[in-house]
């Protein structure tokens, strides 16, 4: 059952669905919807009397708010990061990190741009020329290690006397808080299956079924999904949740949107060796390894754990995209390398990023719903920060839905309007999209590009920037036809690799010069075992498949199958058909194959559909 | 006729087996590196026996179901979001010091004490539940030493099935060796049962069950009492994990059989 059957509420009338009446109903437990259910809390806190704050569901009763989280845990959030955290301060002036495992306040930042030492990276001619100069007066500008650290760290960039964080940790943090206020209740392991919709009005949402087999059909133990009718459905699953992409699919996106720019994160937790001088709090951004268009970070966190990764974006237009490789890759690079090789793995861990900012904005309200976080455009792709923008538009729809609660409103999209979105127009978020809604730009054509393209963006605060049309997310994977003869003979080399068991992908990456990975099972271990001792991901039983293929005849036909190449927990493999086959148990839930598909039935939308599902990662270190 | 029954279950909560678990020492002797991190799971024999015991408390109307576990309570609320969403019970929080390490006496005791103490609870209906295991220590002893301070004498160990009778008697399957079932008939309550595995899958996650058991559980883990549990001598002269070792290898076009043998063969060298 696609998500937008639920559209249809008579669609399967045989089965008995249990329903229930809440006020509100929130889909997905992140940094944004922590941040609305905080506001909320905190003001029923300051008097719970307020009767504003009584239920219409259920009259006499507190507000019943009611959070279903896809992942098994609220604490399985996949990012570590790096923040200003303005908005989080807000929310929490007494703010004691002490309280947060894993968190820490920046003290130092620094930008790397990293050469290749290795000479397998993808680098244009220009590029190879100033690395030459680079290397030339290396000694002169401060080279070391094959990375040269630029004097200062643009302000734009700029995180200091920010926070260090874990968003597991964090979320599991603000999530007990929540809890034990008494007002909120937060269910994980519960995916929601999309909105119910009475016309263009949502009503509330729908539970993922459970005791189904692969494809959805009942079978042993068959429970349907619970109805869950609210009059504020609050939206903040995130860029890939079910009742976000539902929506979107169902009133479309606002003039001029679309969601065409993504990366995938892609980190490590590693256990820094005793004795190491790396403090916590200490950032490291990086670009130019281990591909031009690659950026990697390192943030330090307490008790020698640090949180190290990279950014694969969907205009690396190579169809081979293989985040974990790369990573590996990454972390071996000399700069990187001398302060983690004898550390030990602790956890892995990837997730989707919407990329394109404001230009990804969907409508943020409608009647009986609101959207904020991530999936609702609020990422700064200037600044590289979405925590805190995410956070602070849940404080803001917070704000908006006491006040409508006062003044005896209902949740109208006239009234959100008035409320939430004009909030959020006035605020530093919209502020901030706006100087970086183009800041991306150039990146299409190349790093250099890319990177002027930032810089303008940057330092004339959004005034000025490149023109770019960018093109659907399965566009921008160059199809292998389309490569020189040298890249052919590449694929032919890695055929031959393939024929042994091993990846297309990965094999591509050895036959174009990238040195094989030198496993020693404690911090460079396969992508399988990353899945057991770094990832620990599961699933439970008796859900559908939430990764499907529209149209399968398409995917024998594509020759890429990048979403085989991207997929973080390699979930996704060629099963003996030619199309790629879906291993439920395997993944991490991180949608990479969602927008790493080169083909697409309807020229927009890519020929993957990504559901609700449980399961994933089971660490709370990311 | 159905039997009306009391059934306390004892299930500490321990780290999820998925972890990567270190053992360390500290101050208050060993303990489990970033345990408090980690997240938890209910302990999964334990577990068993409370699906088993929500199924009894189902089949035999008037019945009443506690789950008494005792961990931090930071913890303990974290567990009871998952777990609360199973199967309909009463929680009984206990505050106390998170791991497998405490001495399993006081730990046994600070259960008792608070079992005893549960309003309403008629010991000659309590049937007492828990793991025969646990995934802490597998020691596997404080289970029998909390019956034994209430008093209960009828104890059974790796029990996968109970089937009661009208009269109040019930027959009981415990694991021994060889892959069978050793039979008793035991003759009523009050009884302790440390179960193995059962045979019910895991409960589906119900809303309105969470919803329903919500109500009580964030006022019982508001007022949680605090258990401070003591060493009584206890020491421990090492501690270690199970070795563990990981060999991954993609293989194609091998048969079931022959991965089968060169299992067995690789078995065979350890």
């Amino acid at each position: 059952m696609s998500t937008s059957a639920i559209v249809e509420e008579q669609a399967q009338p045989l089965i008995e669905r249990q329903s229930m009446e809440v006020d509100i109903a929130c889909a997905g437990f992140g940094p944004a919807m922590g941040g609305f259910l905080t506001t909320l809390a905190h003001a029923w806190n300051e008097n719970p009397a307020d009767p504003a704050f009584e239920s219409k569901a259920a009259p006499g009763m507190p507000l019943q708010v009611l959070c279903y989280e896809r992942a098994d845990e609220i604490s399985a959030g996949v990012s570590g990061v790096v923040t200003r955290g303005q908005a989080i301060r807000s929310s929490f002036p007494a703010l004691n990190l002490a309280e947060i495992p894993m968190a820490a306040e920046v003290k130092s930042e620094r930008v790397m741009y990293l050469l290749d030492p290795v000479g397998a990276s993808r680098r244009s001619l220009f590029l190879r020329v100033a690395d030459a100069a680079l290397r030339l007066v290396g000694s002169m500008v401060g080279l070391k290690d094959h990375a040269f650290t630029l004097p200062w760290t643009p302000a734009f960039l700029n995180k200091h006397s920010g926070l260090v964080l874990s968003i597991g940790q964090f979320n599991q943090w603000v999530g007990s808080q929540l809890m034990a206020t008494g007002l909120v209740q937060i269910w994980p392991g519960s995916p929601v299956a999309g909105p119910l919709l009475s016309g263009s009005k949502v009503d509330g949402v729908r539970l993922a079924d459970q005791g189904v087999e692969k494809y959805g059909a009942p079978t042993d133990g068959f429970m349907a999904g619970m109805d869950v009718r609210a009059q504020l459905t609050v939206v903040g699953d995130g860029p890939v949740g079910a009742v976000g992409q539902a929506l979107d699919e169902k009133l479309g996106l606002p003039e001029g949107h679309a969601h065409r720019e993504w990366a995938l994160g892609m980190k490590f937790v590693i256990e820094l060796p005793e004795g190491t001088t790396l403090e916590p709090g200490t950032v490291w951004h990086s670009f130019g390894y281990p591909e031009p268009e690659i950026f990697g970070f390192l943030y330090v966190h307490p008790e020698r754990l640090v949180s190290v990764g990279i950014f694969v974006p969907s205009w690396l237009h190579d169809p081979s995209r293989t985040a974990y490789r790369y990573l590996q890759h990454y972390i071996q690079h000399p700069a990187l390398w001398k302060v983690l090789k004898d550390g030990t793995l602790r956890s892995w861990g990837a997730k989707s990023l919407e990329e394109s900012g404001r230009h990804g904005e969907p409508y943020l309200c409608g009647d009986g719903f609101a959207r904020i976080g991530e999936g609702s455009g609020s990422t700064n792709m200037l600044t590289g920060s979405g925590v805190d923008e995410a956070w602070a538009t849940g404080t803001q729809l917070g704000e908006a839905v006491i006040e409508l609660l006062r003044a005896g409103k209902p949740f109208t999209q006239e009234n959100l309007n008035e409320s939430y979105e004009k909030r959020r127009r006035a605020s530093w978020v919209q502020q901030g999209a706006r100087e970086a809604e183009d800041a991306r730009n150039g990146f299409q054509d190349g790093l250099v590009k890319g990177m002027i393209g930032m810089a303008l963006a940057g330092l004339t605060k959004g005034k000025l920037s490149l023109n770019a049309k960018i093109p659907a997310a399965h566009k921008q994977i160059r199809p292998f036809a389309a490569q020189p003869v040298e890249g052919l003979k590449l694929k032919n080399a890695a055929a031959l690799a393939v024929a042994d068991g091993r990846p297309l992908h990965d094999a591509l990456l050895t036959a174009r010069g990238w040195p094989e990975i030198p496993c020693d099972g404690r911090l460079l271990v396969s992508q399988q075992d990353a899945l057991l001792i770094g990832g620990k991901v599961q699933a439970m039983p008796g859900f559908a498949d939430h990764v499907t293929f529209r149209n399968v005849g398409l995917c024998i036909g594509c020759e890429e199958k990048t979403c085989i190449a991207m997929c973080s927990g390699q979930a996704i493999t060629l099963g003996e058909d030619g199309a790629p086959a879906f291993e439920r148990e395997k993944c991490v839930h991180c949608g990479a194959c969602l927008w790493n598909c080169g083909q697409s039935p309807d020229g927009e939308r890519s020929n993957i559909e990504f559901r609700a599902g449980a399961g994933g990662l089971h660490s709370a270190e990311n | 006729m159905a039997n009306v029954l009391h059934i306390v279950v004892c299930a500490g909560i321990v780290p999820d087996p998925l972890q990567t678990l270190e053992p360390v020492t500290g101050p208050n002797g060993p303990g489990l590196k970033n345990e408090m991190v980690l997240p938890a799971v209910l302990d999964p024999w334990a577990a068993s026996s409370l699906y088993e015991a929500a199924q009894l408390a189902a089949k035999n109307p008037g019945s009443k179901l506690w789950l008494v576990s005792l961990g931090p309570k930071a913890k303990l609320q974290q567990v009871m979001m998952t777990v609360a969403q199973k199967v309909a019970f009463e929680l009984v929080p206990i505050d106390g010091p998170i791991g497998g390490f405490p001495d399993a006496h006081a730990t046994a005791a600070a259960l008792a004490e608070s079992i005893a103490a549960l309003p309403g609870l008629e010991r000659a209906k309590l049937l007492l539940f828990g793991g025969w295991e646990s995934a802490t220590r597998g020691a596997g002893v404080t289970l029998q030493l909390v019956g034994e301070r209430l008093g209960i004498t009828d104890q059974f160990q790796g029990v996968d099935q109970i089937t009661l009778s009208d009269d109040g008697s019930f027959e009981v399957l415990e694991r021994v060796e060889g892959g069978k079932h050793q039979v008793s008939v035991c003759a009523g309550t009050p009884a302790v049962l440390g179960w193995a595995t059962g045979n019910l899958a895991e409960p589906r996650n119900n809303p309105q069950i969470g919803m329903s058991n919500m109500r009580t559980i964030m006022p019982a883990l508001a007022k949680a009492r605090a258990a401070k549990l003591d060493a009584n001598g206890l020491s421990y002269v090492s501690v270690s994990l199970p070795k563990q070792q990981r060999e991954t290898r993609v293989v194609k076009d091998l048969t079931p059989d022959e991965i089968a043998a060169e299992l067995v063969e690789w078995i065979g060298a350890e």
